[in-house]
């Protein structure tokens, strides 16, 4: 049989599906950011000059620093290494630690952080304006003793002047963080494969270093991306150390700048701002951890790829 | 291959019983493994085979009956007639000498081959890194791997990833290996592979235990073929005894599905 070359069908040159709607929407879309954009450059009071003074003012840098970027920071580490603790408590064998961590869990996750931040900046200070480390009943034994009633006190701390930093934000906000974390943190754990701690055990690891070496490592491909998401969400309520009452803080400073300049809406666009800047760098920061708790799984990364060749070549 | 049994059995299992939720799965298996032996254990699915070879490792906790292995009671410390548990820590160094390949290999994904081989040397027994490296490079080579020790697990055939398993239980320098279907996740044409580590293995005088449907390993390289059916060793014996001419009605059954099934053995 001979094949008539020209009979065969070639190329295809077929006309595309229209989508007439996707220009509808594309068409609506420009009009909405059109109109947007006029009333940015039109209307006097959205004023984006001094709104990007107030982002450059002394106070409101320092109440992104301080406020912002070290609370998000100090908060996130408390609440993460918390976190890790309770779930692998949540997931013991002891009963105790395990009602202990649910209990915890439980109650954090009820409280409003702002509620949580009063308590703890005005509440625990009116309580217990000095707080005492050492013996348990340390000062009721030393009393019946009839000594010195701070002899079995190691060191107290003056909570009211606590109560003024910052400390007393990353500490609230931290421990609110940490039931979140714990059950973001036990969902990880939960995802690693059993035989991986059983391979673990069957070189004669201990529990602890299984733990350690084998399932977290696994399980941060599943902890890291909610962690990025909780991260963010840190960012934003840092605005509420207000409460404690702690004002060095990004929201608090740059509305307070506009409003003592009579200029409201610059003061709101300037927290936006920065917020939104910050906000951008932990998601670049975030996909980079992803690929980095990803390894092993899927495609490595360019980097990887290149590490690997050079591993390769040093054997 | 043949071994002498002189001495003490390297394990020593007596009347072990296990049961799962009430469903009695071990029904009082007694087993001795000399040392350089080649055990193969056969038997249908739910017999027990596998989780009699997870009780040698304690990764199930027997009910009842005792095993020893190389001499020590496992999981427990006999002090004057009363058994006391012993210690995670303690279970953890018992497990240090007993080598074990699993059915889906459960490599280490986040590792390199070579980071799993060298996990346990340096972790576990704190060997000096760059001695375990050259150990694991050396084991690497035994098992027909020299040239992936960058590599991860996902980048390994099933049949490499074995094998990498295989080299970073040998990493542990173990008197026992013991084998769950260890080709049984594994494409056709990847089993060889596998097996001929494994005939090189018993060749060098490993003491094996190897739970497998494998019936060409089973007769040419095991010592002993052990047949188990619901819970109880039905027969056991030299690999012609059992696989040419079996005595019980119900390995002449099973092996016959599993011949039929597997005509090149």
């Amino acid at each position: 049989m001979t094949i008539n070359t020209e009979d065969r069908p070639g190329a295809i040159n077929a006309r595309p599906v229209r989508h007439p709607w996707r220009w509808v929407a594309v068409g609506v879309i420009a009009i909405v950011l059109a109109m947007m954009v006029n009333s940015f450059a039109t209307n006097p009071r959205w004023d984006f000059p001094f709104a990007i003074q107030i982002m450059q003012q002394k106070s409101v840098i320092q109440g992104l620093w301080v406020g912002t970027i070290f609370g998000t920071i100090g908060s996130m580490v408390l609440g993460v290494g918390l976190g890790i603790v309770i779930a692998v408590m949540r997931l013991s064998n002891n009963p105790v630690l395990r009602g202990v961590a649910f209990g915890y869990t439980w109650f954090f996750r009820a409280m409003p952080r702002y509620v949580l931040l009063a308590i703890l900046g005005t509440g625990v200070a009116f309580l217990y304006p000095k707080l005492s480390i050492g013996l348990p009943f340390g000062e009721q034994i030393a009393g019946l003793l009839g000594i010195d009633t701070s002899t079995f006190t190691f060191f107290s701390l003056d909570w009211n002047a606590l109560s003024t930093t910052i400390w007393i934000g990353v500490l609230g906000l931290g421990l609110s963080e940490a039931a979140y974390m714990a059950e973001i943190a036990r969902a990880g754990i939960l995802s690693v494969d059993k035989g991986q701690t059983e391979a673990a055990q069957a070189i004669g690891m201990s529990p602890g270093k299984t733990m350690w070496r084998i399932v977290l490592p696994q399980a941060m491909r599943v902890i890291v991306p909610p962690t990025g998401n909780e991260t963010i969400a840190m960012v934003k309520d840092t605005s509420l150390l207000v409460a404690i009452p702690i004002i060095t803080e990004l929201y608090f400073q740059a509305y307070g700048f506009g409003q003592r300049s009579f200029k409201i809406m610059p003061g709101f666009v300037a927290a936006t701002l920065w917020y939104l800047i910050v906000c951008s760098l932990l998601m670049v920061g975030q996909s980079y951890l992803e690929k980095y708790f990803g390894r092993g799984f899927g495609q490595p990364s360019k980097k990887a790829q290149e590490k690997l060749r050079k591993v390769a070549a040093d054997h | 291959m043949s071994s002498q049994r002189t001495g003490e059995p390297l394990v020593h299992a007596v009347n072990v019983h296990k049961s799962f939720h009430g469903n009695e799965v071990l029904k009082g298996i007694d087993l001795d493994v000399w040392p350089g032996e080649v055990v193969v254990l056969l038997g249908p699915s739910g017999s027990g085979k596998t989780t009699f070879l997870r009780c040698i490792n304690q990764l199930e906790t027997i009910d009842g009956g005792r095993i020893w292995v190389d001499g020590d009671l496992l999981g427990y410390e006999d002090r004057h007639g009363t058994l006391h548990r012993l210690t995670d820590k303690k279970i953890a160094d018992q497990r240090r000498d007993i080598g074990m390949c699993f059915q889906r290999f459960n490599l280490f994904p986040h590792k390199t081959a070579l980071e799993n081989i060298t996990e346990g040397p340096v972790q576990v027994k704190g060997q000096n890194k760059d001695q375990a490296r050259a150990r694991a490079l050396d084991l690497l080579e035994r098992v027909g791997l020299k040239d992936k020790p960058a590599a991860y697990p996902s980048q390994l055939s099933g049949g490499q990833q074995q094998r990498v398993a295989i080299a970073r239980a040998l990493a542990m320098d173990p008197k026992l290996m013991l084998f769950d279907e260890p080709t049984s996740a594994l494409d056709p044409e990847l089993v060889g592979e596998v097996l001929a580590v494994m005939r090189e293995l018993a060749q060098s005088g490993m003491t094996m235990i190897v739970v497998t449907h494998e019936m060409g390993f089973a007769r040419d390289v095991a010592d002993r073929v052990v047949f188990m059916d619901g819970g109880v060793i039905v027969e056991q014996g030299s690999p012609d005894e059992v696989i040419r001419n079996p005595q019980h009605a119900r390995t002449r059954s099973f092996l016959q599905r599993v011949l039929t099934e597997h005509p090149a053995a």
